[in-house]
């Protein structure tokens, strides 16, 4: 049985203007020890998709699904006190914006051993030990002192650093990290997606990672997931995406990004034209096809998933027609 | 830390100063002190050897430094009126007005905050339209007409309470409730919107995403932030808060300082009315200082900045 199973996850938030569908069709799984990839671009609602399955909801957001499971556990109907349980000690989030995250009145050391006490049973000195060993272990110089330190005194790059490690604290078994670099330097970027790697693989954690960035997800994640306007137009395991990319948004954004060996230097860089549809009231066929090189009138009808090798879902109708394009 | 208070501090006693300044000549220019003392149907002479007497004839600023000299020194001089010294004066009335004030900013915040807190946290349903609309009905009712109501009430139909006087703590009760009640609305309103915000906060959703209880989250994530405004407002509420106990003191006979300086200025009791106001003026600036340290405390960003 998956760690996780969301299955057809709609959430909907009521604007002025009618009803935002920002997340329509989300369906994925995550094993024990896996890494899941969510690709898209900027407001496809990935950050939304991972806030429901912590039940971080904004409260105008309604969330709706035919399946939300974490390891047996039901969390569309499980009451809010077990849920309270699960969240920080057994799945963990790593957020967007390191600078605003930390509370600014309160220490480090405050801010990470309560992740630990508010679930375990623990003394305060058995808290701060495992508090130093986990900001050695992410990489923070000396630890004790930054115990006694506030937010504000630290880096964008040593918060996040912090908020890695009060993810950690409880020992997750699936830790979610939104677009955990994406307000950092270049330089730093890379150290904390190497570092969540190395974490992830060492504690046997299950990961979520959200992302811009396919050159990331060609590296650490073992699934992928793509989503466009709300929606997952392409799964599978990071292999079978990467060797045959079959939805036409992933190979516009397979084209966006300068892949060694195969693009020459200098070469331009694809860009996907168009924009993204409003996602405000019913949005019928496929989202993508105003965009899509390859539309055509059955687009706007029904979209279901094709399924070109087994375990690889290409939310796409007109895949056979591509080929014969290509 | 200390750069910043002594920065708060310098700030403080140079705001005392120009009060007493500003006092001092405004009181000087609104009239001639010295007919006043020699009294209407004083002869040019009289009023000419009074002038002398006090050193009226003096130029101002000279009179201003020896009153400040004297100031300094807690020598503010005689009353004109009472038979006695403005400092014993003022040392006999000041803790009626103390107390009177304390007791009303503690319980307008002890009303104001939770409310402003559970309109916040409710935001948006029937509790907080409630509390809006009690705040926009306090705010409408003027403090003399909310205490002449309450001694109506209480004192008057009910006898639950005297009607005047201070000389034990049921004398206090309504006049607190009184002049308490100016400050709740805009406390509240500050603790609210305060709140709103902070709740919104990314550090809020992190906490919620470690599991900490509701309650933890309220008052130790969002609380502690939220109130930082609340305590510098609550300094300067105190301020008006001595203003308007001239006004409550008044209602409720109560010999205080406010009383005090009603009396004075009615006899143009110049060397009172200068020293209350300087007190008042002196006890405002050192809350405002108070509370500028307390903000320092509790907001980390200021205090080791
Ligand atoms: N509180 C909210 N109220 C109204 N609309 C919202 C709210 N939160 C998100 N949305 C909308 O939902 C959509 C998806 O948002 P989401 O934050 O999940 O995007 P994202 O994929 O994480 O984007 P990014 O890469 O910029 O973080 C966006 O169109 C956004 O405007
Ligand atoms: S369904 Fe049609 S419009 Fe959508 S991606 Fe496939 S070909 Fe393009
Ligand atoms: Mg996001």
């Amino acid at each position: 049985m998956a760690l996780l199973d969301v299955q057809d996850l709609v959430i909907d938030i009521p604007t002025a203007g009618g009803v935002l569908h920002a997340v329509s069709e989300v369906s994925f799984t995550v094993e024990r020890g896996e890494t899941l990839a969510i690709v898209g671009e900027s407001g496809s609602g990935k950050s939304l998709t991972s806030l429901a399955i912590m039940d971080l909801l904004p409260r105008v957001a309604q969330r709706r699904a035919t399946r939300l499971n974490f390891d047996g556990a039901d969390l569309l109907t499980i009451p809010a006190r077990q849920m309270r349980k699960l969240r920080g000690s057994r799945m963990a989030m790593i957020f967007q914006e390191p600078m605003t995250s930390l509370n600014p009145a309160y220490t480090i050391g405050n801010q990470l051993t309560e992740a630990l006490r508010c679930h375990d049973d623990v003394g305060a000195e058995a808290a701060r030990a495992r508090a130093i060993e986990l900001l050695e272990r992410v990489g923070i110089a000396g630890a004790e002192r930054r115990l006694l330190q506030y937010p504000h005194q630290l880096s964008g790059g040593l918060r996040q650093r912090v908020m890695i490690a009060m993810a950690l604290m409880c020992k997750p078994d699936l830790i979610i990290a939104d677009e955990p670099t994406t307000a950092l330097d270049v330089t730093i970027q890379a150290q904390i997606l190497r570092l969540l790697a190395e974490l992830k693989k060492e504690l046997n954690m299950a990961m979520i990672l959200i992302t811009h960035d396919l050159g990331v997800v060609a590296r650490v994640a073992d699934k992928v997931a793509v989503m466009y306007a709300g929606a997952v137009v392409e799964r599978g395991s990071a292999r079978a995406v990467f060797k045959a990319p079959s939805h036409p948004y992933t190979r516009g954004l397979l084209n966006c990004i300068p892949v060694p060996g195969r693009t020459a230097p200098g070469a331009p860089l694809g860009a996907i034209r168009g924009q993204v549809p409003n996602l405000i009231g019913r949005l019928a066929g496929c989202a993508f096809r105003n965009r899509c090189d390859f539309a055509a009138p059955e687009c706007a009808g029904e979209m279901h998933f094709e399924t070109p090798t087994p375990g690889h879902d290409v939310r796409c109708v007109r895949l056979a027609a591509q080929k014969a394009v290509a | 830390m200390l750069a910043y208070t002594m920065q708060r501090l310098i700030v403080a006693l140079s705001v005392a100063f120009t009060v007493s300044v500003v006092a001092f000549f405004l009181l000087h220019l609104s009239g001639d002190i010295a007919i006043s003392i020699a009294g209407p149907e004083s002869t040019p002479a009289q009023v000419e050897q009074i002038r002398h007497q006090f050193g009226l004839d003096r130029p101002l600023v000279v009179q201003y430094l020896d009153w400040l000299w004297k100031a300094v020194h807690f020598d503010f001089g005689n009353s004109f009126y009472f038979r006695d010294t403005v400092v014993s004066l003022i040392a006999s009335r000041i803790g009626v007005t103390l107390t009177l004030g304390a007791i009303s900013l503690l319980l307008s915040l002890v009303v104001a905050v939770p409310l402003g807190v559970l309109a916040a946290v409710y935001n948006g349903t029937i509790i907080d339209r409630l509390a809006l609309s009690f705040s926009v009905i306090g705010q409408a009712i003027p403090t003399f007409c909310l205490g002449l109501g309450l001694i109506i009430v209480f004192s008057v139909t009910l006898r639950w309470l005297p009607v005047s006087g201070a000389s034990t703590w049921k004398h206090f009760i309504l006049p607190s409730i009184a002049l308490g009640w100016y400050a709740v609305p805009a406390v509240m309103r500050l603790s609210r919107n305060g709140m709103l915000e902070v709740l919104s906060a990314d550090y809020i959703r992190t906490a919620r995403a470690k599991g900490v209880a509701p309650a933890v989250v309220i008052f130790k994530h969002a609380l502690r932030n939220a109130i930082i405004p609340v305590v510098a407002l609550a300094a300067v509420q105190f301020g008006f808060m001595l203003g308007g106990s001239i006004v409550i003191e008044a209602v409720f006979s109560m010999h205080g300082l406010g009383y005090l300086a009603w009396e004075a200025i009615a006899r143009n009791d110049f060397p009172v009315v200068q020293a209350v106001v300087l007190i008042l003026a002196t006890i405002y600036v050192g809350l405002t200082f108070l509370a500028d340290v307390a903000n320092a405390f509790l907001d980390p960003r200021i205090r080791l900045a």
